[in-house]
């Protein structure tokens, strides 16, 4: 029989922000691609974020914050990644990030930063060429 | 096979890493799988298998987001296996079930998982009977199966799970008609939930109605029961009825559904085995495409080329 | 082209009367802005009570005419600044209120008799206005003096915003509490902004926009009846809050026809006798979804536009963004861009000195109608649903949305819909002419080491008490704004107030629907 890899990817919304609109679209292009998009819903701790990320055994996590709070909320969860030892899960985010923060939070293992307008092709082309399938 | 002994030793222990990796192993039907899970199959049967279906807007994730909490309470660890539809245009699927369920993510004695159904026929996943063995033999005391029940393919999950539960919701009348022809059989438990509603009366005594007309199942009188699972009402009562389900299949059903569980995937395991590697076999001959052309060109039909293929089995 | 073909049953009276008449399409004043300029609120708020009481008093030196107060995500969840799920939040999209002792800071020196005051608050709304009363008190100014709005639109909260903190039936009580006790106490007071806003920014089209607004403020005018209130005790204070997008000719339709349609269902369903109950009074502000964070000065000609269509269609009120928001916060420079771009249409563009100036235009006539019809046509589904709450259970205003939002996006994607900056006219780098605002993490240190010092020092035992009662009344499905104003005044933080009516009421948990 042959064998049915799907890419798998969690998009979880961290701090308390409600701004949806952005994760649910790329939630919805993602699902379009073919791949099978698990959503964890609105104001995630970090510890919710990286348990669910490890339970469902993603290839990818999509970030989504628009509340200011990454500087803080972000390199608590690559930490909780790393210390559950999925850090090979692919990590992207997206919302609004000030350009200048985006160097620091490449440095803690984010490997891409979306800020508002990116194409969601761009994002669907990104995730396949980053995940090992 | 290094790879595959450790994530047995880890499901074993509870590892919820190792949990999550032989599941997507066994999704992705990778070759350690069938490994993998006959010698997990010999560590399982410890778990009480909970199926949980109705149809979308019954509030079935929210009713198992309360049965989890009670069964906490009680001290029980819970497995939760959640199934969604695969688009069958796309190939991608959305699995929001956790959603409501997330507080216990962060539970140690809870495990949950989303799956998509990849386009198996029935509802379910063909790897959701394997996950629920894979939380089983992890020491999980109840393993709950979450699928949307949207009529006559949802008696599949009879074939997964001890009890079946079937949630349905006043308003949603059309649909309690739609698919009764295919539940009726199916359910252990009815539960009228979002009870807060005009209707749940009328809801609970159609279904009651039909039970009354339903004389063939014999044995287990299915329960009829209201929850409101927004506050919590009705879920003592509803896990009291798992328990008492539980008890009457202690006294001799469940053996018997455990045959007729037994009987039934082992057909389906011949069925696939033989059917796998006679394809092959035509395939490496070269003599699959031939077949198909001589069926399209109406020289010989599907059915007389099994005879033939049957018939030649049996003479090796 | 559109010709007199296209309003070939155009009937002056009946579709337009004259400003300040039934049915209100040319304006709700018969002299408009000859008579009284929009006022120019600027939404502002972030970091510490005392930062953004230093902002407010900048904006109100700079001739801004009312004031706005953006809260931080913790208090718009009913959260104290030093709940866990605050980490990181405190003061960063907003202002953080966690006690009555924030609120003294925020309107130090700022005599609320002398300003109108704007609260985008909805789950928490009554504690922000008990405490807004409570600062009125001890200022001396009598209640009836006290002139603002509230958000208060919870039905909104659950299909667009998503801040929600209890299940719907309890959240529409305490907009109702708000109604009631406004229509008896705060005859100044505008309780509810019904806000089509959000609706727009989580992608909804124009015409949705305006449907799901006007049946939410159907859903509003019937619970308040259903309390007992007479429908002209309460109707003249309900206030609209919509958005102006890009499409210039269509949001003035939208405003033109929001008025009329209003004016109709007030006069035909509810059969009011007051007229200023059948007024849409509205506040506008431009489309931050519309923002590019690429060329983001571009944003400023946006804004622009936005809000000369907002003018044109005839607003009582107006925010305009400023143009970083796509980055971070508004810094100081950009929001006085925005607000010097609503002062050049007022003073400058000569826009003001006609009334509703582009009615007769065949086009904006037709689009004023179809929107009109339209919108109808959804109202007349939802009704058939049921209303507004079982729409809401059906995931309809979701799916709706969710669906406008995706197709938009595609049509971006496809060039279909060229956006400047985005999909056309690109450059290699952006120019960004100023610092961006940054909301320092000490923020955060300083706001939880007060309000902890705030807590040792209150009379805790008279909390106790007072929330105790709360608990009690809340049990009873009493109106709860006496007994809220009551304990913000013994020091019970909003966090607390929260939690007790959490017990309650329990919490809400969202439906998901892509």
């Amino acid at each position: 029989m042959s064998t049915e890899r799907k890419i798998r990817v969690l998009i979880a919304k961290p701090g308390l922000d409600s701004h949806d609109r952005g994760a649910k679209i790329v939630a919805r292009a993602l699902r379009d691609a073919g791949m099978e998009i698990i959503y964890t819903g609105l104001r995630q701790t970090p510890e919710q974020i990286v348990e669910t990320a490890l339970q469902e055994d993603v290839d990818v996590i999509g970030l989504s914050i628009l509340s200011g709070a990454h500087k803080v909320l972000f390199p608590k969860i690559m930490g909780l990644i790393k210390e559950k030892g999925i850090d090979d899960m692919l990590v992207f985010a997206g919302g609004i990030i000030p350009h200048e923060d985006i160097h620091d939070l490449k440095k803690i293992g984010i490997k891409e930063v979306f800020g508002p307008g990116t194409p969601t092709g761009v994002l669907v082309k990104f995730v396949q060429e980053n995940t090992r399938k | 096979m290094r790879k595959a002994e450790q994530l047995v030793q880890g499901v074993l222990q509870g590892n919820r890493r190792s949990i999550a990796k032989t599941i997507t192993l066994i999704e992705n039907n990778e070759p350690e799988a069938p490994k993998i899970v006959s010698v997990l199959y010999q560590q399982t049967g410890k778990a009480h298998v909970i199926g949980v279906t109705g149809p979308t807007g019954s509030g079935k994730s929210t009713l198992i987001e309360k049965l989890i909490r009670e069964l906490r309470r009680r001290g029980k660890t819970v497995g939760v296996v959640a199934v969604d539809p695969t688009s069958p245009f796309t190939g991608g699927a959305f699995l929001g079930d956790r959603v409501r369920m997330q507080e216990h993510s962060t539970d140690e004695g809870v495990f949950i998982r989303s799956m998509a159904n990849r386009n198996a026929t029935g509802g379910l996943a063909k790897a959701t009977k394997d996950a629920v063995r894979v939380l089983d033999a992890s020491g999980k005391d109840i393993v709950i199966v979450e699928t949307v029940g949207a009529g006559q393919s949802e008696v599949e999950i009879v074939k997964v799970s001890h009890t079946v539960i079937v949630v349905l919701a006043p308003g949603l009348g059309d649909d309690i008609q739609a698919i009764k022809a295919g539940i009726m059989e199916i359910a252990d438990i009815f539960v009228v939930n979002k009870a807060d509603r005009q209707n749940a009366d009328k809801s609970l005594s159609e279904i009651q109605a039909m039970l009354e007309m339903n004389t063939e199942k014999k044995g287990w009188k299915p329960s009829v029961l209201k929850t409101t699972a927004l506050t919590g009402e009705g879920i003592t009562e509803l896990l009291a009825r798992i328990e008492e389900h539980k008890e009457y299949l202690k006294k001799g059903a469940l053996e018997a559904s455990r045959k007729d569980q037994v009987e039934t995937e082992l057909v389906e395991a011949i069925k696939q085995k033989i059917a796998e590697s006679m394809v092959e076999d035509l395939k490496r001959k070269g003599e699959w495409e031939k077949l198909k052309q001589k069926i399209l060109a109406k020289e010989t039909d599907p059915y007389s080329v099994a005879d033939r293929l049957l018939r030649k089995l049996r003479r090796n | 082209m559109y010709t007199p073909e296209d309003i070939r049953h155009f009937d002056y009276v009946k579709d337009l009367g004259f400003p300040g008449e039934y049915p209100f399409t040319r304006g709700l004043h018969a002299t408009m802005y000859r008579g009284r300029l929009w006022t120019m609120r600027q939404f502002s708020g972030f970091g510490t009570a005392e930062q953004t009481n230093k902002r407010f008093k900048y904006l109100l030196s700079e001739g801004e005419t009312g004031l706005s107060i953006a809260f931080d995500y913790p208090t718009i969840m009913g959260y104290d600044s030093d709940h866990p799920m605050a980490t990181g939040e405190v003061g960063q999209c907003g202002v953080a209120v966690s006690s009555l002792k924030d609120m003294e800071i925020l309107f130090d020196g700022i005599p609320l008799d002398k300003v109108s005051t704007s609260m985008t608050i909805n789950g928490p709304a009554a504690m922000l206005l008990a405490m807004y009363v409570a600062i009125g008190d001890k200022q001396g100014v009598p209640r009836e003096k006290l002139d603002g709005t509230t958000q208060n639109d919870n039905l909104k909260e659950f299909f667009a915003q998503k801040l929600c903190i209890f299940p719907p039936k309890p959240s529409l009580k305490l907009s109702t509490d708000i109604i009631e006790y406004c229509a008896r106490h705060l005859p100044n007071w505008n309780p509810i902004s019904i806000s089509g806003y959000h609706i727009r920014e989580a992608g909804s089209t124009a015409v949705q926009e305006l449907a799901f607004t006007l049946a939410d403020g159907i859903a509003y005018v019937e619970s308040a009846l259903e309390r007992g209130l007479k429908v002209d005790e309460f109707a003249p204070r309900l206030s609209f809050f919509f958005a102006s997008h890009n499409d210039f000719f269509e949001e003035i339709a939208k405003f033109r026809a929001a008025r009329r349609l209003w004016a109709k269902i007030m006069k035909e369903r509810f059969n009011t006798q007051d007229p200023r109950s059948l007024w849409m009074r509205m506040h506008v502000q431009t489309s931050g979804c519309t923002f590019t964070a690429q060329q983001p000065v571009n944003n400023v000609i946006r804004v622009a536009f936005q809000s000369l269509a907002a003018v044109l269609g005839g607003t009582q009120s107006l925010h305009t963004n400023s143009f970083d928001e796509a980055l971070a916060l508004p810094c100081e420079d950009a929001v006085r861009v925005a607000l010097r771009t609503q002062q050049i249409i007022a003073y400058e563009s000569g826009v003001t000195d006609t009334i509703d100036p582009l009615g007769g235009s065949y086009y904006v006539e037709y689009l004023t109608n179809k929107m009109e019809e339209r919108a109808t046509e959804y109202i007349d589904r939802i009704d058939a649903m049921g209303g507004v709450a079982s729409a809401i259970e059906r995931g309809f205003f979701q799916k709706e949305i969710a669906d406008s939002a995706y197709k938009y996006q595609k049509e971006i994607e496809s060039k279909q819909r060229t956006l400047v900056g985005v999909n056309d006219y690109t450059v290699e780098k952006d120019w960004v002419p100023m610092e961006l605002l940054r909301v320092h993490p000490k923020v955060e240190e300083e706001q939880v080491a007060r309000f902890q010092k705030m807590k040792k020092e209150r009379d805790n035992r008279k909390v106790k008490e007072v929330l105790d009662k709360l608990h009690d009344e809340t049990d009873k499905d009493r109106n709860l704004m006496p007994t809220i104003i009551k304990a913000l005044k013994a020091y019970a933080t909003l966090g607390e107030i929260t939690e007790v009516l959490r017990t309650v009421f329990g919490e809400y948990r969202e439906l998901i629907v892509v």
